[in-house]
């Protein structure tokens, strides 16, 4: 069997007399997305920490792709890790070239590469290079920001980046653009991302699999519609939110596979629709049915009834 | 600095330069305040080469001081460098509170007469405001941009030289400009024991009770801590521009 890309195995952190973690087993398949969400003083971010040592645990092993992270020196490993966190980080005192450029400029990349990257990185978070490349992050706005802070974690394309609340400090709606381009461009790179958060509709809406910490424990680990059907503990049912249950499991799930013939009136929906989302439209436009499209392309319809199934519990 | 600020700095350099390069035609300006037939203007030895000697004297004196007080503040604010903190601070306050007169009259027996003894007292009289200012330049920073720093796989060394100190040089170059400004106010005891500074003119001036000498010592001394004052300034400004905090 292939080696997980990380792979942390009975690790734990105690500062003082505190053990912020305790034992977490975990791994993570090359190419996935784990979220780690938990309340404050869960040990979440020091757990994440822990992987590319910015903390040293004080048992247990971490490996990267097969080999325990000790064997190199710490800011070698980091430079192999994109890290990217809340408040972006950016240094003021660099363009955001300069700062995008910074782990391929501490790997000693040509100069030509280093440009075509940089203009290849703000072309991916749709910014136009010549008119971004020699700002100051000063001269950003806060979204603007957070997305250099992102390109510059991925500027080296390092096999795994690992994100500390990418999006804490962002308003709802570009919070939202946000974490759809980062799984866009996630699917496009394939980096496996380890992603801290508190919001737990950030962690189903992003993760392959979704762990939860609870006072430096791993309570439960599992892909998000499992984790929503049967919570291990209630605590990961109270950050499920109890009573909305039906509606995060219809969030997760499209509407393509409930496509059935015949005809609904009305304006379609495209395809890829969340079963959430064309629920709220069927019960809005007073439809009991949906024609669903595809690229304009009539496919057939989804009934309200084949929508409403699909908040039962699994 | 505004634009008249600017124009009246330049206005006082010329007015400097010029006083400098030709002493006796300010004479007439000098007149009144020499008693009696006494000359108006020091000429024991030129007045430019006892300021280039000053401003040698406190430009090196500054340069030590600056390397001593960063080297300090960075030792301090090393995670291995803790335990400096208190001793970097103590030597700093002594250097600051202890009269730099009382400096000299120690130094002199053993560095002898001479510009070492003053070269002494300014270095350890210039220490604290570089060294204060350092730290809090230092101290200050964003802990989440160190922490990005750190993530990204950057060493010790290339935090301190590539984000730490650029983004604290602001500070760390107020904290040398008041150093200077003292320094270059202080340099003038070092006359006393045989420094050569602007000094001389002043004490020739209250030994022989010419005001003329003591005015025209003085002044100059005033006009160059202006502009130095001034130049700093400029530099800072451009320093905080740099760090892309302030614009």
């Amino acid at each position: 069997m292939q080696d997980p890309m990380i792979e942390l195995a009975g690790i734990s952190r105690v500062f003082g007399d505190r053990a912020v973690v305790s034992d977490v087993n975990l791994r993570v398949e090359a190419g996935a997305v784990l979220t780690v969400v938990g309340t404050s003083g869960s040990g979440k971010t020091t757990l994440l920490r822990m992987i590319n040592r910015l903390v040293e645990p004080s048992a247990g092993t971490a490996r990267i792709a097969g080999r325990d992270i000790r064997a190199v020196a710490p800011h070698v490993l980091r430079r192999g890790i994109g890290y990217a966190i809340q408040g972006h980080g950016l240094f003021p005192h660099r363009t955001v070239a300069e700062n995008i450029a910074v782990v391929p400029r501490l790997l000693g990349w040509d100069r030509r590469r280093i440009d075509a990257r940089v203009d290849a990185l703000l072309g991916l978070f749709n910014l136009d290079p010549a008119a971004y490349r020699d700002r100051l992050p000063a001269a950003l706005s806060g979204g603007e920001q957070q997305r250099i802070g992102v390109a510059r974690a991925l500027a080296a394309e390092p096999p795994i980046l690992l994100m500390d609340e990418p999006f804490g400090a962002l308003d709802p709606i570009i919070r939202r653009q946000a974490q759809a381009d980062l799984r866009a461009i996630q699917r496009r790179t394939g980096t496996t991302i380890v992603l801290v958060t508190h919001d737990m509709d950030e962690a189903l809406r992003l993760g392959d699999r979704i762990a939860v910490m609870d006072r430096g424990r791993l309570v439960q680990e599992a892909d998000p519609a499992a984790l929503i059907a049967a919570p291990a503990t209630p605590f990961v049912g109270a950050l499920l939110g109890g009573g909305d249950r039906a509606f995060q499991l219809m969030a997760l799930r499209v509407v393509d596979d409930l496509v059935e013939a015949g005809p609904a009136p009305g304006a379609p929906i495209p395809a890829g629709t969340s079963v959430r989302a064309a629920l709220a439209e069927s019960l809005w436009s007073q439809r009991p049915a949906l024609p669903v499209s595809r690229d304009g392309v009539l496919l057939g319809r989804v009934t309200r009834a084949a929508l409403e199934a699909q908040g039962a519990r699994p | 600095m505004s634009r008249t600020g600017l124009l009246a700095k330049g206005a006082l350099l010329a007015l400097l330069g010029a006083f400098l390069l030709a002493p006796q035609r300010f004479a007439g300006l000098l007149r009144p305040f020499a008693p009696g037939d006494t000359a108006p203007i020091y000429t024991q030895t030129p007045l430019l080469t006892l300021t280039v000697n000053h401003l040698l004297l406190v430009a090196v004196a500054t340069l030590a001081a600056s390397v001593l007080a960063i080297g300090f503040a960075v030792a301090a604010t090393r995670p291995a460098g803790r335990d400096v903190l208190p001793f970097a601070r103590a030597l700093a306050n002594l250097g600051q509170t202890f009269p730099p007169v009382a400096v000299l009259a120690l130094a002199v027996p053993v560095f002898g007469f001479g510009p070492l003894p003053t070269l002494v007292a300014l270095v350890l009289y210039g220490l604290l405001p570089i060294f204060e200012t350092t730290l809090t330049g230092l101290e200050g920073l964003d802990p989440a941009l160190m922490e990005a720093a750190r993530g990204m796989g950057l060493t010790d060394r290339q935090r301190l030289v590539q984000v730490e100190l650029p983004l604290a040089l602001p500070m760390i170059l107020a904290g040398i400009r008041l150093s200077a400004v003292i320094g270059l106010a202080t340099a003038t005891i070092g006359s006393t024991v045989a420094a050569s500074t602007l000094g001389e003119v002043i004490i020739s001036g209250l030994l022989t009770g010419n005001t003329a000498y003591v005015l025209q010592g003085g002044l100059v001394v005033s006009a160059l801590a202006i502009l130095i004052d001034a130049a700093f300034h400029i530099l800072e400004q451009g320093a905080a521009q740099r760090t892309g905090l302030r614009s």
